[in-house]
């Protein structure tokens, strides 16, 4: 092969998104999670996917994961099927993604040192000074090298945070997945976040997807978005398409209204069927 | 009376639902069973866990029990003037069946509920489930060292309570009721047989402690992820120990003492 044609073939994978989920459906029970979807994560860049609360956020993050599989379709990371390979493949998958759990999922048991170090001693043999070393800088990029000897009840909500990302970066993954970071943080935590998830994405290559519904921020890092609803994509594009999007769904999420497509009322009777009234009773 | 019947269905199903993944949570965590063995670290920190944490309870219950055998078994033995035969009931009641019986059903209050609470709440709080993406099982890294540690945990157990308890008999027997010391050891020597009493009995309690950590480690891992599933599975671990427990107990008997 030639140099150019090397250089050609390098181009078009680094150009092939890093996930590719293609005519996925998922239900659980009764409820239709997921019906038909398409996304793509482009490599390298932030990819925030917004929705409503129980859109099935979290679903799609486990069922690219492969902690789910889903009812029909493909998730491709990377080039591989995740839902064909067999359990150590999968396994060998997941070393090279990172994953933030909404509550962090540290481990109650270890220090904050021992549970970024946690995924270190479980997957590879290094000497125990490779692997102080290795954590303390991981913990220097989330600036909590000096919180090591801290036990995780001494941790508040965005230090818990800062950890697990410190912990899903121990093994230089390609792939971050953020759930919800931002729920329930004051607004300097959410700051510190926001350029931490921004700053360590560009400094280290990573492809970031993000779920959250909180819309200031995901907007602000987000190379890309898309927004879930009743399990369909009702839009997609960068923060700006998403500002400019006219679909009713788009502008009442964007702009926190109450009523809308999404309703604000459970579906249920109506109110005079509820409360025995007859119609002329009911003032809206 | 349908209804009667479509809920008696109903709970049939769940039950025979429940046992299908009691047996499925077995299957799956055999092949991580002998790969545990290689990090001895872990079931050395769950032995110390389940087992040296349960020292307290089981060796102060198997001294009220030897205590109680003793002023029982004198009142009975006495009647009958073979008081000096005192030490052989003591020891055989404890080897063969209450040092295996009592300290499973401790160990299922005190170890079992534990696990259970343990792995239900790293269920509940996503940990087992951080494991599984970091490429981490959590049957080989959390499970299997537990299962282990039960396992090796209840026959020691069960053997320190049946000494604690034939100390407990001695103490009240030739201590405060004047049986000969000589015959209160001597008889334990001569009638204990090594096969038929003490290596069925640490059978027993292999098996106790098999069904123990099973169970125990099951309801964790099969418990709802809230705080209503953990406590529920915490108390179904000490009731279906308990229960298992007894039920074995008498078929053993049974199949080893040819009654």
């Amino acid at each position: 092969m030639s140099l150019a044609a090397h250089e050609e073939g390098r181009e078009a994978e680094l150009a092939a998104p890093f996930v590719e989920i293609k005519n996925l459906s998922f239900a659980r029970g009764e409820r239709l999670i997921f019906d038909n979807i398409s996304l793509s994560i482009p490599r390298g860049k932030i990819t925030g996917i917004m929705g409503p609360s129980g859109t099935g956020k979290t679903t799609l993050l486990k069922l690219i994961g492969g902690q789910l599989r889903p009812d029909a379709g493909e998730v491709w990371v990377d080039g591989q099927n995740v839902h064909a390979l067999p359990r150590k493949a999968l396994f060998a998958l997941r070393q090279r993604m990172g994953m933030l759990f909404q509550h962090g999922a540290l481990l109650t048991d270890l220090s904050v040192f021992e549970n970024v170090a946690f995924p270190l001693r479980e997957h590879t043999r290094l000497p125990e000074s490779m692997i102080r070393d290795l954590v303390l800088m991981k913990l220097n990029a989330v600036g909590l090298r000096g919180a090591r000897d801290l036990h995780t009840a001494e941790l508040s909500g965005g230090m818990a945070r800062r950890v697990a990302f410190a912990r899903a970066l121990a093994l230089d993954p390609q792939l971050v997945m953020f759930d919800e970071p931002f729920t329930g943080q004051d607004p300097m935590t959410l700051g510190v976040l926001v350029r931490l998830i921004r700053s360590l994405n560009d400094a280290l290559g990573l492809t970031s997807i993000l779920v959250s519904h909180d819309v200031a921020e995901t907007l602000s890092i987000a190379d890309q978005l898309y927004l879930l609803a009743e399990g369909k994509v009702v839009a997609a594009g960068t923060a700006e398409d998403m500002r400019s999007n006219a679909s009713p769904w788009v502008q009442q999420f964007m702009q926190g209204l109450a009523d809308g497509p999404a309703p604000f009322h459970y579906p249920t009777d109506s109110l005079h069927a509820d409360f025995r009234l007859s119609a002329p009773e009911i003032r809206a | 009376m349908i209804e009667f019947l479509a809920r008696l269905g109903g709970g049939v199903l769940h039950a025979l639902a429940r046992l299908g993944r009691w047996f499925g949570f077995m299957l799956s965590l055999l092949p991580a069973l002998p790969a545990s063995l290689l990090r001895p670290r872990l079931v050395v920190d769950q032995l110390y866990q389940v087992g040296v944490l349960s020292l307290q309870i089981i060796l102060v219950a198997g001294a009220f029990v030897g205590l109680v055998l003793g002023l029982q078994g004198y009142s009975i033995l006495a009647t009958y003037g073979s008081a000096e035969s005192l030490g052989v009931v003591v020891a055989l009641s404890l080897v063969r069946e209450l040092g295996p019986v009592l300290t499973a059903l401790l160990f299922a209050g005190r170890a079992g509920s534990a696990l259970t609470a343990e792995l239900g709440l790293m269920k509940s709080t996503e940990q087992l489930a951080g494991m599984e993406m970091m490429a981490v099982d959590p049957l080989k890294r959390v499970v299997a060292p537990r299962f282990w540690a039960g396992v090796i945990a209840m026959p020691l157990l069960a053997a320190l309570f049946s000494l604690v308890g034939v100390l407990g008999g001695f103490a009240i027997g030739v201590g405060l009721l004047g049986v000969d010391s000589g015959s209160y050891w001597s008889q334990i020597q001569s009638q204990v047989d090594f096969h038929e009493d003490i290596v069925n009995g640490v059978l027993k309690s292999l098996v106790f402690g098999v069904v123990a950590a099973w169970i125990a480690l099951f309801e964790g891992y099969d418990c709802l992820p809230t705080a209503e599933g953990v406590s529920r599975a915490t108390t179904r671990t000490v009731v279906n120990t308990s229960l298992a427990v007894l039920g074995l107990d008498f078929i053993m008997t049974a199949l080893m003492f040819n009654v």
